[in-house]
């Protein structure tokens, strides 16, 4: 049941970075891919009507977080408290940016949210990719307690620090990565979504985010591997999880073939591809942790972390219910919205 | 910090704790509740809003006024913004339990998870995928799914308020857990904790408190507009359905459902119903205090203006039964005194008056007289504002008065804060969310100054309203062909 629980959240966490991502990807390059007001209201409504929808599978993750593993949520949402509440800041100007420019029709007022727009969107992939980072090497909990506190660097001129914070070489390295792995992602969804000149540029911008993506990611995998050896382990006991890393590389190759095909939804579904098998195969590699600590015997796992059997017999029961009927709804409101959307 | 903790040296939530973990501790229910209090402005507006918005949906839909259709619109450009914001701001609400409240959510998440994470997958999902629909799909699915698209909106947004206080609701009257070996909390039955006995009355009362937000707003705006002498059709609407919602409303927070909510406080939580009372000493035939400053040092109310013998028969339905005063529990389990006194007193007389005056105009009305009277409009308009200041004391006094518990009688809210956050990361977060609340005070101010100033009759020939429209209809793709889609099609750049 732990085992499911562990699943589940894990795809909540993809959900949201598949659908979220586009609207933060193409938040991060929304200046620079739109030449006039024109084209800004059309990426505007590629992601007006939806935008809010992708920001609930971050709530909904939480909320099966907090049923499922209630000290995970405790430790690692007290533990990385800093870089949260500014991720929930930027988040707050992300979606004031996206509502407040069509409120008053000024080409000031507009450059002002199109600006709040683009700073709340740029930084958070590169949050939540330094997050993911901080679960991949480990962090400093103790023996008599499950909580910590890690600050946001503890020695910003000596990027090799034996007790980095959550910023140092090694995070920064995989929120870049992710930087880029989101904007190509959300260039892609602008291709889909678009024609013309919008079109053109998506398409530049998302090959440009792939030669960053794919240089990202030999190097930081190999690094990956050599600052957190155990995270090899699972790969060497169960070898069928190297389908998720094939997963992300096929997609992240496939994509040039359909790129110079001009199949922008196959391409959009290979970015999919890459996002989904990065994901997995991140989580494969921490299981059966869900935190790990520096010193592993301290490491919170889904067993140590669970809420008990009865919690999670009854929360699959009647949650699964709702999630069902989410994909439901956003199967519906894709479906209405589904086409390109014009620049007129 | 000595001086400001002296200060606090009264609270008995403190008092068991070092004077480090104190300040800590201080300040996290300062950065919960000043993000809960500002949060809830906008989901008891946009709870109480929705539902008159799907009236007004009903009646375009029953009726085929275009005129219901453009208040719709209008009171949705309202409601929009302010979703957002009560979106946006209540994420670090649900992160909130985590980053503040570890221990606290470490212990009691196998419980209280269920409910919060059926609230993102059963109701947030839907308000969010319908509000897309409801508000950018324009007139291109036609009336139905637009009158579906709101009321789907309205089942969402009560559905969530119903789960989340079911999470508030367990935390006042815990039901449906035992305790583990490890000290934690595990669930035993689910459907106890979803039907809750306390879980019922808040709900209504809660649920009550945002209609009376969404009616009085809605009167208000339209008293404003007769008496500016301008879309006077409107505003005879607005203030009509305003009036007539709103004085049940206000009727319904009295009773049956704040009566039902006294009751309760009396018999599960007396020292809550004591401190908000200001009842110090035992009395048998206790009077109900209306006016008068609680005095904690001497334990008496000052300057008090009693009823005789009220508060007994509305606790107990008895005029004689006892009232048990502060003096019988222990003084390091009362809450903050004035605080809860005061909150409470002044959500009752606020309440009070709202009957009051929707009475009153609600009488105007049926007789023909209120869209005539100059004053009437004058009090409609000026009373807007206090239905939120009613629904913040309101909540705090249920939620100070039932501390030093944050799970009543279980847990301490002093062990449940997050030991391993330093008071000076708290402080650091409650100034970025104070910057950022004010920049959106600010900006949501300036929303409504504008819409209201627009009205809800858009002006034919303003570039404005049209960039407005422009992004409320994005139907893209095979949606355009459709026959009762407005041809707005113009130029299309590429194929």
């Amino acid at each position: 049941m732990e085992i499911v629980w562990f699943i589940l959240v894990s795809f909540m966490l993809t959900m949201y970075i598949l659908l979220d991502g586009f609207d933060l990807g193409l938040g991060a390059i929304f200046p620079f891919v739109t030449k006039n007001e024109k084209e800004k209201k059309a990426v505007m409504k590629a992601i007006l009507p939806v935008w809010d929808g992708n920001e609930v599978w971050l709530i909904a993750a939480g909320g099966a977080l907090l049923l499922s593993f209630p000290l995970l949520y405790a430790s690692s949402l007290s533990g990385f408290y800093l870089p949260l509440f500014v991720v929930f800041w930027l988040l707050i100007l992300r979606g004031v940016g996206i509502e407040m420019r069509h409120i008053i029709d000024n080409p000031l007022w507009r450059s002002l949210w199109d600006g709040v727009f683009f700073l709340g969107s740029a930084p958070l992939p590169f949050f939540f990719g330094v997050a993911l980072a901080n679960v991949v090497r480990g962090v400093p909990i103790g023996g008599d307690s499950p909580y910590f506190f890690q600050p946001l660097w503890t020695d910003p001129l000596n990027p090799f620090s034996s007790t980095p914070g959550i910023l140092d070489w090694y995070t920064v390295m995989i929120g870049l990565l992710t930087f880029s792995a989101l904007v190509m992602h959300g260039a892609a969804y602008l291709v889909v979504k678009t024609e013309g000149g919008l079109h053109t540029s998506g398409r530049i911008f998302s090959a440009t985010a792939w030669l960053g993506t794919i240089g990202l990611t030999a190097v930081a995998t190999p690094l990956t591997f050599h600052i957190a050896p155990r995270r090899f382990e699972n790969f060497v006991n169960m070898p069928w999880g190297y389908v998720f890393p094939a997963i992300a590389v096929g997609g992240l190759l496939a994509m040039v073939y359909f790129f110079l095909k001009g199949m922008d939804q196959a391409v959009f579904a290979c970015s999919c591809a890459f996002i989904i098998g990065m994901m997995a195969s991140t989580v494969f590699s921490v299981f059966p942790n869900v935190l790990p600590a520096v010193d592993p015997k301290n490491s919170l796992t889904i067993y140590n972390a669970a809420a008990p059997t009865h919690s999670l017999v009854v929360g699959l029961v009647v949650w699964s219910v709702g999630v069902l009927l989410a994909f439901g709804y956003f199967f519906i409101v894709y479906r209405m919205f589904r086409g390109k959307v014009t620049v007129e | 910090m000595n001086t400001l903790l002296s200060s606090f040296a009264h609270y008995p939530i403190l008092a068991q704790v070092s004077p480090e973990a104190s300040g800590r501790i201080l300040m996290d229910r300062w950065q919960f509740g000043f993000n809960l209090v500002y949060h809830y402005l906008y989901p008891q507006l946009t709870m109480g809003l929705i539902l008159m918005i799907v009236i007004l949906e009903t009646l375009y839909l029953r009726r085929g006024d275009e005129t219901y259709k453009k208040a719709a619109n209008f009171w949705t450009r309202l409601f929009a913004p302010a979703f957002v914001i009560g979106a946006v701001t209540g994420i670090p609400l649900e992160f909130g339990f985590g980053t503040n409240w570890a221990v606290f959510s470490t212990v009691s998440g196998g419980v209280i998870g269920q409910t919060v994470a059926l609230e993102g997958v059963f109701a947030f999902f839907v308000e969010s995928a319908f509000l897309g629909v409801y508000l950018f799909g324009g007139e291109a699915f036609g009336r139905r799914i637009r009158w579906f698209s709101a009321f789907m909106i309205f089942i969402g947004s009560w559905a969530s308020g119903y789960f989340i206080l079911s999470v508030n609701s367990w935390m006042q009257n815990p039901v449906g857990f035992r305790k583990m070996a490890d000290g934690n909390l595990a669930l035993t039955h689910l459907w106890e904790i979803l039907l809750n006995q306390w879980l019922f009355h808040q709900y209504i009362h809660v649920i009550g408190g945002t209609v009376v937000t969404g009616a009085f707003v809605m009167a208000g705006t339209g008293a404003y507009y007769l008496l500016a002498r301008r879309d006077a059709e409107y505003g005879r609407m607005f203030v009509t359905i305003g009036v007539v919602v709103g004085l049940v409303a206000s009727a319904w927070m009295i009773y049956p459902s704040g009566d039902m909510e006294s009751q309760a406080v009396a018999a599960k939580q007396p020292i809550k119903l004591a401190a908000q009372e200001g009842v110090f000493k035992t009395t048998k035939g206790a009077p109900e205090t209306l006016i008068g400053q609680p005095n904690v040092q001497e334990r008496k109310i000052e300057n008090p203006i009693k009823i005789p013998k009220v508060l007994s028969f509305l606790s107990y339905r008895s005029f004689n039964s006892k009232i048990q005063g502060l003096e019988a529990f222990p003084r390091n389990d009362w809450p903050n005194i004035p605080l809860t006194y005061y909150s409470y007193h002044i959500m009752v007389g606020l309440g009070t008056v709202f009957v009051g005056i929707m009475g009153l105009a609600a009488f105007m009305l049926w007789r023909g007289w209120l869209f005539g009277s100059t004053k009437m409009l004058w009090l409609l308009l000026l009373i807007t504002p206090f239905p939120f200041i009613t629904n913040t004391v309101g909540w705090i006094t249920a939620e100070v008065g039932r501390q030093p518990w944050i799970i009543y009688g279980v847990m301490r809210t002093a062990a449940g804060a997050s030991p391993s956050v330093d008071v000076g990361n708290i402080y650091f977060t409650i100034a970025g969310f104070a910057g950022l609340f004010l920049l959106l005070s600010v900006l949501y101010t300036l929303i409504v100054v504008k819409e209201i100033h627009e009205g809800p009759e858009p002006s034919p020939d303003t570039d404005e309203e049209d960039a407005e429209e422009d992004v409320r209809s994005i139907v893209p793709g095979l949606g355009s062909s459709r026959e009762d889609r407005k041809p707005r099609e113009k130029t299309t750049v590429g194929k």
